[in-house]
């Protein structure tokens, strides 16, 4: 752990579509602190720059001012090589559309990271088998994507994200192509990673998926504008909410 | 109702009939229905617990009912306490919403931190839930239940991102 205390450190950070009449700002002066193990959600309207701030927390973007920090580490500043590798290892990615790779079965694309970060072969199919074992999916690892349902397929791609074990996992809408059944499954894994100790930030506009999360950040026009604490607070009013009691 | 007289009370003293105008334009269509007894017996019954005083008005001899009423320090407490309150035990969106027109008309508060607080106790309860459903087992019936709730919290969460919308947008003008 570094001397902030955070896995990610976000400071005064803008990124600026277009120019003059048409500037837009996607991110505006942004601050952020996500400690390690922390569930964070972030919620707003689309176009409110929720994803593009995932996009230059996980360096898949270059801010136009400002910096990021992963695990101490400035990443906003680095060469394209030590970006792809930083992704590679580092980071773990959630899309909403999944982004599976087609050609390759539910445990080949598990494997992939492993391989792209110099595992042996072997142990990248070892790490893989286990990881769908853990996920409730041994027995679909030789099934292509499409042969998959959405939630099976979301699952293989958290797989394929936490396989590098990631200081952090980001993920974009990731219940947003799934019904109630597939988005329950997803949580339960979140909710599962996070008793594991993994930092997760959720980008969503799913309040069921918000609702879970330890803490919760509302963005509008590229800023903050609520910062809620969710974490263990169990009121013990289930009863009442329910219309018992009370 | 009588918390949203009493907070309509709060921007200025009014007689019975403009309160009953004032929540026919907010609550439109929706206040159709209501019985237009039923502002005076609200407050009469406000006037009798001490929380607002009635006074003859000048000007209408011959309306000898047209009493202008103003909030007492007991009723300025009452509804001090009614915006601060975050409960939706039995989600009643007309309190809720003459709660919002209510506190911009009278600036007593911004109707948009209303909504924020109200939405910050729902998402949690929402949390509470959703864990609660996630603890069940596959086909439990109680957890259909739990849906059914966490179903509602979030339509309601959806409203109240409309209302933090419009309530923004209108700044303190509204109502």
């Amino acid at each position: 752990m570094n001397e902030s205390g955070g896995v990610l450190r976000v400071r005064g950070l803008c990124k600026e579509h277009g120019e003059g009449q048409g500037l837009v700002r996607a991110v505006d002066e942004v601050d952020l602190d996500v400690p390690a193990a922390q569930t964070l959600a972030v919620m707003g309207p689309s176009g409110c720059g929720k994803s593009t701030l995932l996009h230059l927390m996980g360096g898949l973007e270059r801010p136009t001012r400002g910096e990021v920090r992963l695990d101490g580490r400035r990443i906003d500043t680095l060469s394209e090589r030590a970006l792809a590798r930083l992704r590679r290892r580092s980071v773990g990615f959630v899309f909403q559309a999944f982004h599976l790779v087609e050609e390759l079965s539910a445990a080949e694309n598990v494997e992939l990271p492993a391989l792209l970060a110099g595992c042996s072969p072997r142990a990248a199919r070892r790490r893989a088998a286990a990881l769908l074992e853990r996920f409730g999916l041994a027995d679909r690892a030789r099934h292509l994507p499409w042969q998959l349902s959405g939630g099976q397929r979301q699952r293989v791609a958290i797989a394929r994200a936490i396989a590098n074990e990631p200081l952090v996992l980001l993920a974009d809408e990731p219940t947003g192509n799934l019904g109630t059944g597939a988005t329950l499954d997803v949580l339960r894994l979140f909710s599962e990673l996070r008793a594991a100790g993994q930092t997760l930030v959720i980008v969503t506009h799913d309040e069921r998926v918000a609702s879970t999360a330890d803490r919760l950040i509302s963005m509008r026009d590229g800023t903050f504008v609520d910062d809620t604490r969710l974490a263990g607070s169990n009121t013990g009013r289930l009863g009442g909410m329910i219309g018992l009691g009370d | 109702m009588q918390d949203a007289l009493l907070a309509m009370l709060a921007k200025e003293p009014s007689h019975g009939y403009g309160l009953r105008m004032r929540l026919r334009r907010a609550l439109g269509p929706l206040g159709e229905s209501m019985n237009a007894g039923q502002v005076y017996v609200t407050l009469a019954r406000l006037e009798k617990a001490g929380l607002v005083v009635g006074e003859r008005a000048d000007g209408f001899p011959d309306r000898p009912d047209r009493k202008v009423y103003a909030l007492t320090p007991a009723g300025q407490q009452r509804v001090a306490a009614w915006l601060a309150e975050v409960n939706w035990p039995k989600p009643n969106l007309a309190e809720f919403h003459l709660k919002l027109a209510a506190a911009a008309a009278a600036r007593l508060a911004d109707p948009v931190e209303l909504v924020d607080a109200q939405r910050r106790e729902l998402l949690r309860r929402l949390g509470e839930v959703q864990r609660a459903v996630l603890a069940e087992p596959d086909g439990s019936t109680a957890g259909l239940l739990l849906e059914g709730v966490a179903l509602r919290l979030q339509a309601d969460l959806r409203w109240l991102e409309a209302c933090e919308r419009l309530w923004s947008r209108t700044g303190n003008e509204g109502a």
